[in-house]
């Protein structure tokens, strides 16, 4: 299934550095030089997120999580932009940025505890520049253009302390009023921001074809941004192209559009079915474009990694995701009034006066109990 | 407040200026943004001159979409800064009704209190101005009904000046009402004070014993033409604030007078009325010697502006509501 160009016009071209057998290629936009520890390095990543992302499945099977919405296939496009950034960047996630969430020292179990109606994001946006996840989709990006005029009057961008936003979004999101509003407003205003549309080919049930009669990222054209196709599955593909928006953004040079080319592997959460609505044959085949076995084939092939390493990278996952398990079922529930707390900064007289009430009505169990 | 020699004469889009401009200038981080706000100075002049004296880094004129105005806002929050946004008209908020309602109000609370949003929407509302449709609307209940907002309605020149004032400074996000059809009406502001009222207390505007008459925006003015108007003594309370809401001044007034009109210009029905009969209900009910009665709009979409003199609660309807209270 693919997107042509408008009437039959060719299929663009896709910015690969790695290809699915595992070849390197050179594009001459796109120079990459990555040493082997490197290479090792986002390979573990890539591991160990697709590890972390099968426990939250797991869990959510076993009633652990009310909801996961898998990350499995998009690894590539989430560790390779992921390991892009720098310290002054900021990431706006949509609520499947899970390898992101790791390139950014967010804990896991913090992104289990919302899915587990713990709390609806537990972690520091400012702390790890890693924005709460937004569950409605495509807000996020007028976030993410607001942060980036908020960067620009600052004064830091081109200064050593330069930073810029990132957004994520999926291609269902492209639909959206907002994003369309971020991308003008980020335009007209020359905001540093990465638009970074994970294309995974499905919104939840609804094709490509349902979004768009073009190529998502020639969209940017029309309001006057770059746009380009990376391939999705290509790690290193997605670390360079998102390395040189990123760049430059924090110069001063504006947005870029980044289209993601990639596949949702499994459901779009828990609670989809696929097989009402795609055929297992496309799968199949965009199972053998996976982004971990075209780095492995990689690092094999050329001698970068040996068999001790893999097993090595397999058992740190694995260690990963039973401690995951364990702290996820050790989570301790909310106290009941804990609903009432952050809702205002200042005090609301209306809101104390029905958290006063709740809670005697609540202590009136304990006392007719004790 | 005191009279001090600063006090002026301003109409109360003037003083909704002054106050931004105070704001401005006591706080870097303060920006005003909208459509037109800036080299126009809004289409009801109430950001005149502000791009001028501050620059198109803090007075920003935005593209056309209000949902873009409110969320870049909440980004710009995100980094520091303290947004006061202009919605041109009430009807035209709806597009930015997921920003303010999923976004907005509900960022602190999914944060775990790590996040503020220091983000003011100014909202021109109500009709009397003889405008075409989206342009008269008073969608206040909308935003009442969603907790994590601070709702606020200025009523005259004084006030205006001070609640903007307010607002900008609040941690917390406010959705704050503007009464159109009084932006040229003057009143007395005392420009050089600094100490205000609570920005969420309400005041009696009107002392009276026979009658308690509840109102906010652009109808308080005329609550208090009808309690000069009629022989009967009417305490007209001016609410100010909306969320929350100060139920004891409410109270105080209606466990003396046993009686109690609201009026608003937003439809009756499921309008911010209704949530105030039925607390003044469970608090004052021995007191009550009739049901608090609702004076204000249809359960008609906002009628063409030829109209909108029989829609809007007029002096008429008021005391007409004040009789059949006496009479119950």
């Amino acid at each position: 299934m693919t997107i042509d160009s408008v009437r039959g016009a060719p299929e663009p071209e896709l910015v690969q550095l790695l290809t699915p057998e595992g070849e390197r290629v050179e594009h001459p936009d796109y120079p990459l030089d990555v040493t082997a520890e490197e290479l090792r390095a986002l390979y573990r990543d890539l591991v160990v997120v697709r590890r972390i992302d099968l426990e939250a499945v797991a869990l959510t099977r076993q009633g652990e999580l009310g909801i996961w919405a898998s990350l499995l296939g998009q690894e590539a496009a989430q560790i390779g932009s992921g390991r892009a950034l720098g310290e002054h960047d900021m990431v706006f996630p949509t609520y499947r940025e899970h390898g992101v969430a790791w390139c950014r020292q967010v804990e896991p179990l913090n992104l289990l505890g919302l899915f587990r109606g713990v709390n609806h994001g537990g972690w520091d946006p400012a702390e790890h520049g890693f924005h709460l996840y937004t569950i409605v989709i495509g807000s996020q990006t007028l976030h993410a253009t607001g942060y980036a005029m908020g960067m620009q009057r600052d004064g830091v961008l081109g200064t050593d302390r330069a930073g810029a936003t990132i957004a994520y979004f999926g291609d269902g999101a492209t639909s959206q009023g907002d994003v369309n509003e971020a991308f003008v407003f980020a335009s007209v205003f020359n905001a540093p921001i990465v638009f970074f549309c994970q294309n995974n080919q499905w919104a939840i049930s609804e094709p490509l074809e349902r979004q768009t009669r073009i190529p998502l990222y020639k969209r940017a054209q029309g309001y006057g941004f770059p746009g380009v196709r990376v391939d999705g599955n290509d790690v290193l593909a997605c670390l360079a192209v998102t390395r040189k928006a990123l760049k430059d953004a924090r110069e001063g040079q504006g947005p870029t559009l980044v289209e993601a080319f990639t596949y949702r592997m499994g459901a779009h959460t828990t609670t989809d079915d696929p097989t009402r609505y795609r055929l297992k044959a496309e799968e199949e085949s965009w199972k053998l474009k996976d982004p971990i076995e075209r780095v492995k084939a990689y690092l094999v092939r050329n001698q970068l990694a040996d068999t001790s390493f893999l097993d090595e990278v397999d058992a740190e996952a694995k260690q990963v995701a039973t401690a995951l398990r364990k702290a996820c079922l050790d989570l301790p529930d909310p106290r009941p009034l804990a609903m009432f707390e952050h809702v205002y900064a200042e005090p609301h007289p209306l809101m104390t006066e029905e958290q006063e009430r709740f809670a005697a009505y609540l202590a009136s169990f304990e006392e007719a109990s004790a | 407040m005191t009279e001090t020699p600063a006090t002026e004469t301003l109409t109360l889009a003037k003083a909704l200026n002054e106050g931004m401009r105070k704001a401005m200038e006591k706080d870097p981080k303060v920006l005003v943004m909208g459509e037109d706000v800036g080299r126009l100075g809004g289409v009801f002049r109430v950001t005149d001159g502000l791009q001028k004296d501050f620059g198109e880094e803090r007075v920003i004129d935005t593209p056309l979409a209000e949902s873009g105005i409110v969320g870049t806002a909440i980004g710009l929050a995100l980094r520091g800064y303290r947004p006061v946004c202009e919605i041109q008209f009430d009807g035209f908020v709806f597009p930015a009704a997921d920003q303010i309602i999923t976004q907005l109000a509900k960022m602190r609370m999914r944060s775990l209190g790590k996040l503020e949003l220091p983000v003011v929407v100014r909202i021109p509302c109500g009709g009397g101005i003889g405008a075409v449709e989206h342009h008269s609307e008073s969608p206040e209940a909308y935003f009442t009904h969603t907790a994590g907002l601070r709702v606020v309605a200025c009523s005259n020149p004084a006030d205006a000046y001070a609640m903007i004032q307010q607002s900008i400074a609040s941690p917390d996000p406010v959705i704050f009402f503007e009464p159109k059809r009084r932006y040229w009406e003057k009143g007395p502001v005392d420009t050089g004070a600094e100490d205000f009222a609570p920005l969420h207390a309400a005041r009696v505007v009107n002392p009276g014993e026979d009658v308690t008459v509840l109102a906010y925006g652009p109808a308080v003015k005329t609550c208090l033409e009808a309690a000069a108007a009629d022989d009967r003594s009417l305490e007209v309370i001016d609410l100010r604030s909306l969320n929350p809401l100060d139920m004891d001044t409410v109270v105080r007034s209606v466990e003396r007078t046993g009686r109690c009109v609201v009026v608003h210009e937003a439809p009756v029905f499921n309008g911010y009325g209704a949530e105030l009969a039925a607390r003044i209900t469970e608090r004052c009910f021995y007191r009550l010697e009739a049901p608090v009665l609702r004076v204000g709009g249809f359960s008609t979409p906002y009628p063409p502006s030829r109209l909108e003199d029989h829609y809007l609660p007029d002096l008429d309807r008021i005391l007409d509501a004040v009789d059949r209270t006496l009479a119950w």
